[in-house]
């Protein structure tokens, strides 16, 4: 996990939009490996200074404003709260969904119960000018700071990514590296019906190599 | 440093695996509760649930009957789930407990609760889960910190009180509110802005991750200006205590398999898996499963991350045999406690 060098392509700062379990796992392991930070809620950045400060120590307490000016921005809030983000400020930007929609767990929600799409490709319709990457939504929170490695290691723990736009997913796959995992593209964004909730690689941990044979798997029967 | 229980109630099994009936679990629950008291054991919660395997939907009643048949220990929920039950009765239900136990045992612990079943259950839209749990939890302080007997509240999402009588009144005044937490920073917050005491609920991972939590509480509590006796910290886990680690270990993980499976089936979790188990259920894992030497040691340890002033052990789940979960509330009361204090002592 070493420090991101200073490449045009590279991103440098991240932002997290939420502070709950999910966006302060995020945040600290993105600090780990030596990003910028920045952490935004729905409460002024002032209101949320000492909580990030003690939570997610070394990063910043701004605005969604601002931390949508990151080179990748993390949506870790309830899922149920999409619709609070603001598609002008996420617009052309590089937007990581980490949110499930798990019924049973958080209570069904009008907009994804009854839907075949995807819960990321409701997220997509809604930031329609946004480059949406459904991925960091099958690790747990705990496990996140945890299993990463260096690149390289043998069984390196890997993660999926499926999105509709190339660039979003190379700049989200170098995250996931620097951040400690091996980055799977899975195909494009409705391809992360497979790494849903109940699924095998929501419910379990893989390496690249796995992860890669269980998509594949779940490709055969299209094809057939 | 307290040492408590806290269960959901757990319906027993019979040996083909298939629930007993619901009301068993009540019965035991009440046994337990007055062996805990009888022991010395300081703390017994409640927790509402809602499911034929845990059913301890009513904390207050549960209460009010242990308070009678109790002497010395203190009584709580863990937690009332305020969002979709009315504040009014919940006080009620509670300060009438704490009449008939002689006063100063009995607490209310408010919290969301780890599921959404009760939002069907009551009527209740989970699109409103926020401003029902905040506009709940203030309505249940303005009773509680209420000098008088009437009450004068207005809010969206219950009819106002305006001057009206909400009797009876606590023995002492008011009763410890409790806030419970499973560990989200924003909830951390809430408690220390509130003032009140928290309590966390660590079901996973490695207990002392929360210490920044509980630093971020008390953090949070001084820049609001609460100081003073309100300001403490609980955490609630799992466990079970045996004569000898294995013991405990064969004794738990039946019952902890069953959970899961329930859980699963509900929820879409895989298989259970032992090693899982078994990661869990020793340092510096979140279950508090071992001899009375080891869950001592690891309380301790705990302790020195997060500061706790009381850990209560959530042990009899999946159907634990009955007589296990009284010989675990024993050895907590009668070896682990005296170790804990010693431990304490001598650092």
């Amino acid at each position: 996990m070493s420090a991101p060098q200073n490449h045009p392509a590279e991103p440098r700062t991240i932002g997290v939009l939420g502070a709950g379990r999910v966006g302060t796992a995020v945040g600290r392991q993105a600090l780990k490996a030596g990003y910028d930070v920045l952490v935004a809620t729905s409460q002024p950045a002032d209101d949320i200074a000492l909580m990030v400060q003690i939570m997610t120590p070394g990063a910043i307490a701004v605005t969604a404003a601002e931390a949508a000016g990151s080179d990748i921005v993390v949506v870790a809030v309830p899922l149920h709260k999409y619709r609070t983000l603001n598609p002008e400020l996420l617009a052309g930007k590089t937007v990581i969904d980490a949110m499930n929609y798990w019924a049973p767990v958080d209570g069904e929600i009008d907009d994804f119960e009854n839907e075949d799409r995807t819960s990321s490709e409701i997220v997509q319709a809604y930031l329609a000018r946004s480059n949406v990457v459904k991925t960091l939504n099958h690790i747990g929170y705990h496990d996140l700071e945890v299993d990463g490695q260096e690149p390289g290691s043998e069984r390196r723990r890997a993660l999926a990514l499926a999105g509709d736009h190339q660039d979003a997913k190379e700049l989200v796959s170098r995250f996931i590296n620097r951040i400690g995992y091996d980055a799977v593209d899975a195909g494009p964004l409705a391809a992360g019906r497979s790494f849903q909730p109940g699924t095998e690689i929501f419910n379990g941990s893989h390496t690249a190599d796995q992860l890669r044979s269980i998509l594949a798997a779940l490709r055969e029967p299209a094809r057939a | 440093m307290e040492l408590g229980a806290y269960s959901f109630g757990d319906t027993p099994r019979n040996p083909d695996g298939s629930l007993r009936p619901t009301s068993e679990a009540i019965r035991n629950l009440h046994e337990a509760i007055v062996l805990a008291d009888q022991n010395g054991l300081d703390y017994f919660g409640i927790g509402e649930h809602h499911t034929v395997d845990m059913p301890a939907s009513s904390p207050g009643t549960v209460i009010a009957a242990a308070a009678s048949a109790t002497k010395q220990i203190k009584l709580g929920s863990g937690a009332s789930i305020i969002s979709t039950d009315d504040p009014v009765r919940v006080f009620q239900q509670f300060a009438t407990a704490d009449a008939v136990s002689g006063g100063g045992r009995i607490e209310i612990t408010a919290g969301r609760g780890s599921s959404v079943e009760t939002f069907p259950l009551f009527g209740y839209d989970l699109s409103d889960y926020d401003r029902l749990y905040a506009e709940k939890l203030d309505l249940l302080m303005a009773i509680n910190s209420s000098k008088t007997e009437n009450v004068t509240w207005s809010g969206t999402v219950r009819p106002a009180l305006d001057d009206l009588a909400v009797v009876p009144r606590p023995v002492n005044g008011r009763l410890p509110l409790w806030l419970a937490t499973g560990g989200s920073a924003p909830s951390s917050v809430r408690a220390g802005e509130l003032g009140l005491p928290i309590s966390y609920g660590i079901i996973g991972g490695t207990p002392s991750r929360f210490a920044p939590l509980a630093e971020l509480y008390r953090a949070t509590a001084a820049k609001a200006g609460h100081t003073g006796d309100d300001i403490k910290v609980s955490v609630a886990t799992l466990g079970l205590i045996a004569p000898t680690k294995k013991e405990a270990l064969e004794r738990f993980y039946p019952g902890w398999y069953n959970l899961n499976i329930e859980m699963g089936k509900l929820r879409g979790w895989p298989a259970p898996d032992k090693r899982h188990f078994l990661a869990q259920a020793a340092f510096p894992g979140a279950y508090y499963v071992g001899d009375p030497d080891e869950v001592a040691q690891r309380v301790v340890d705990l302790h020195g991350h997060m500061g706790h002033m009381r850990h209560f052990l959530q042990m009899d789940i999946g159907g634990l045999p009955h007589e296990h979960f009284l010989e675990s509330i024993t050895l907590l009361a009668t070896e682990v406690k005296p170790r804990v204090e010693r431990l304490l002592k001598n650092r």
